[in-house]
């Protein structure tokens, strides 16, 4: 008994550490956010003369319209067509890909599937000047149509590499029974294969697209103009334009963290789940 | 009869490769362009003198590479990334696992934490590079407030070349640690209830049931976790560009931020390519040995 009473007095303590250690860091993640909203109400001088952490005089959405009228629904715009297109196009093909290397049985499944998922460790920026070259010479420099090329292609390794594992889950049988209706290989994927792979491609569809919505180095690579850029960038040229005002750079940053947010509250476990895909296997 | 039976398995395995080339003739030609090209590109741009615009390209042979093998900034950026790789690992694992242990004790009722902890993975590393440029101000950030009701006066973190680095790491932390948090938490749930269920049965407490059983079974996940750290911090761009630049002087550089720099806002292509090159060639070896290392472990 008294053994007992010892463990859950130990027990007790430990939880009461544990909760002051998760406050704690609780307050270390949250800080710059309350930091970022709270300012984003304030006007140019208050934040300075009055501190840091005063609650703003007036909520005060002045910054914010600013912003929404200062061109930032062109960047939103920007970044949902190349997001929908580059997506789009990905799942397609890396579908199309990883159908031949889950199901058929041909020499060089392997060497190319070891191929594909090896291009995962390929930084960026090893393609950088070729791309901007090639995009100026085919006269896609300063377009969004310039980024969707790179970012399907360096979504292609990881992509393939979940979807095949994937679809080398989906049962034998089915294939089988289709096939003796009469389903050829190609008439299987469409209406066998891909229809399974959905719960894959969802979660593909996720990880890519919190990627490609945040990626930066391409976008600031291949585009210059400011009608042309996309979301990450937009903050780039908020910046320029109000680099002394830093209530309106975290309206900036507010908004666009606001569509994140928007999507964790609707699909909390699913996003989370889909973000963490390129680590967790299959 | 046997002959007939070849030929028919031949036509199938014809049919077959056929078939896969077609599907796999999208992905093919898109890698082609996009990555196998470029790389090649990139290595033959690195033998020129060139400042990406104008027509004067002049062959330098390995010029580039003499040139970058005796630049001491492309080293202090190569060991910049790796002090990254260590602490990233260093610091975003342990309080990844901690911080899954806890909401994988505390089960439900912690939602809120996990919620909020998760928070900072929503946001892309150049809002959070903007948002930390600010909060770090010297007068009116966040840490300067902070200092400043303990009786410090003002700091400037990013703009001393001591401190620089450490806090564009922190930052990275701050960033990165809750998805190794969400990843722990995946693997804890693929450890079978049962097991946690018979050690209860067997009088262990929580402390020991973490450490002789949940531990272990979670070394595998924590290999992949910092493969995965390893890699992303060799890559690592955005948030440093960002916040730093890369400065003061080089106490930020990183192998990628100085390939920008040298390629795209001095113009120099053909060294810019180099760096990417050698950027390329270190990326894969250290690569290379860490997953020798760590699989050659699991087999002994």
């Amino acid at each position: 008994m008294d053994q007992y009473k010892k463990n859950k007095q130990k027990s007790i303590i430990c939880w009461v550490f544990a909760f002051a250690l998760a406050i704690f860091y609780l307050i270390v993640s949250f800080m710059p956010f309350i930091f970022m909203v709270l300012n984003s109400f304030k006007e140019k001088f208050e934040m300075l003369t009055k501190g840091v952490f005063n609650l703003p005089d007036s909520l005060n959405f002045a910054n914010y319209t600013e912003v929404l009228t200062g061109g930032f629904s062109k960047y939103f715009m920007n970044s949902v067509i190349v997001l929908t297109i580059s997506l789009l196009l990905l799942l397609f093909i890396a579908a199309c890909a990883s159908y031949p290397l889950a199901r058929f049985k041909f020499k060089l499944a392997n060497p190319i599937y070891a191929g594909i998922v090896a291009c995962m460790s390929i930084p960026v920026h090893i393609t950088l000047i070729p791309v901007f070259k090639m995009s100026r010479a085919t006269g896609l420099y300063d377009s969004i149509w310039a980024l969707i090329g790179p970012y399907i292609a360096f979504a292609v390794p990881i992509s393939v590499f979940i979807l095949t594992s994937f679809m080398k889950e989906i049962p034998r049988e089915i294939e089988e029974s289709a096939e003796i209706d009469g389903c050829g290989k190609i008439q299987m994927f469409f209406s066998v294969i891909l229809p399974l792979a959905k719960p894959g491609l969802a979660t593909l569809a996720i990880y890519n697209g919190v990627n490609m919505w945040n990626e930066f180095s391409f976008a600031y690579t291949l585009t210059q103009s400011s009608e042309n850029r996309t979301l990450p960038l937009a903050i780039w040229e908020f910046q320029g334009q109000y680099s002394m005002n830093t209530p309106m750079i975290m309206a900036v940053l507010t908004l666009t963290l606001l569509p994140m947010i928007v999507m964790f509250i609707i699909f909390q476990d699913k996003l989370v789940k889909g973000m963490t895909a390129g680590a967790v296997k299959g | 009869m046997g002959g007939k039976e070849i030929s028919l398995e031949k036509l199938r395995q014809r049919d077959t490769r056929r078939v896969a080339a077609l599907f796999l003739a999208p992905v093919a030609i898109l890698m082609a362009i996009y990555v196998i090209y470029p790389i090649i590109d990139t290595f033959i741009t690195s033998t020129y003198q060139w400042n990406g615009i104008s027509a004067g390209k002049k062959f330098i042979g390995i010029g580039n590479w003499k040139t970058l093998l005796a630049d001491s900034s492309f080293w202090i950026a190569f060991r910049n990334n790796l002090v990254i790789m260590v602490l990233s690992i260093c610091i975003q694992i342990p309080i990844g696992l901690a911080l899954a242990t806890f909401l994988d004790f505390g089960g439900k009722k912690l939602t809120v934490f996990k919620v909020i902890w998760f928070i900072p993975l929503l946001m892309s590393s150049v809002a959070i590079g903007f948002l930390f440029t600010y909060a770090l101000a010297t007068n009116g950030g966040l840490v300067s407030t902070i200092s400043g009701w303990f009786g410090g006066g003002n700091v400037d973190l990013l703009g001393n070349p001591k401190t620089a680095l450490l806090t564009v790491i922190m930052v990275i932390c701050w960033q990165f640690t809750p998805f190794y948090m969400v990843y722990f938490m995946a693997a804890f749930t693929n450890i079978p209830y049962d097991v946690f269920e018979a050690a209860r049965i067997d009088g262990a407490t929580r402390g020991q049931y973490f450490w002789k059983i949940a531990f272990p079974l979670l070394v595998p996940s924590m290999k992949s976790a910092a493969i995965l750290s390893m890699v992303g911090s060799l890559k690592y761009f955005d948030l440093i560009y960002v916040m730093t630049g890369g400065g003061p002087g080089t106490s930020t550089e990183l192998m990628a931020t100085y390939m920008y720099k040298q390629s795209f806002s001095t113009f120099n292509m053909g060294y810019g390519s180099a760096v990417a090159g050698g950027m390329f060639i270190l990326i894969s070896m250290v690569s290379l040995i860490t997953m020798k290392l760590l699989n050659g472990k699991e087999e002994a």
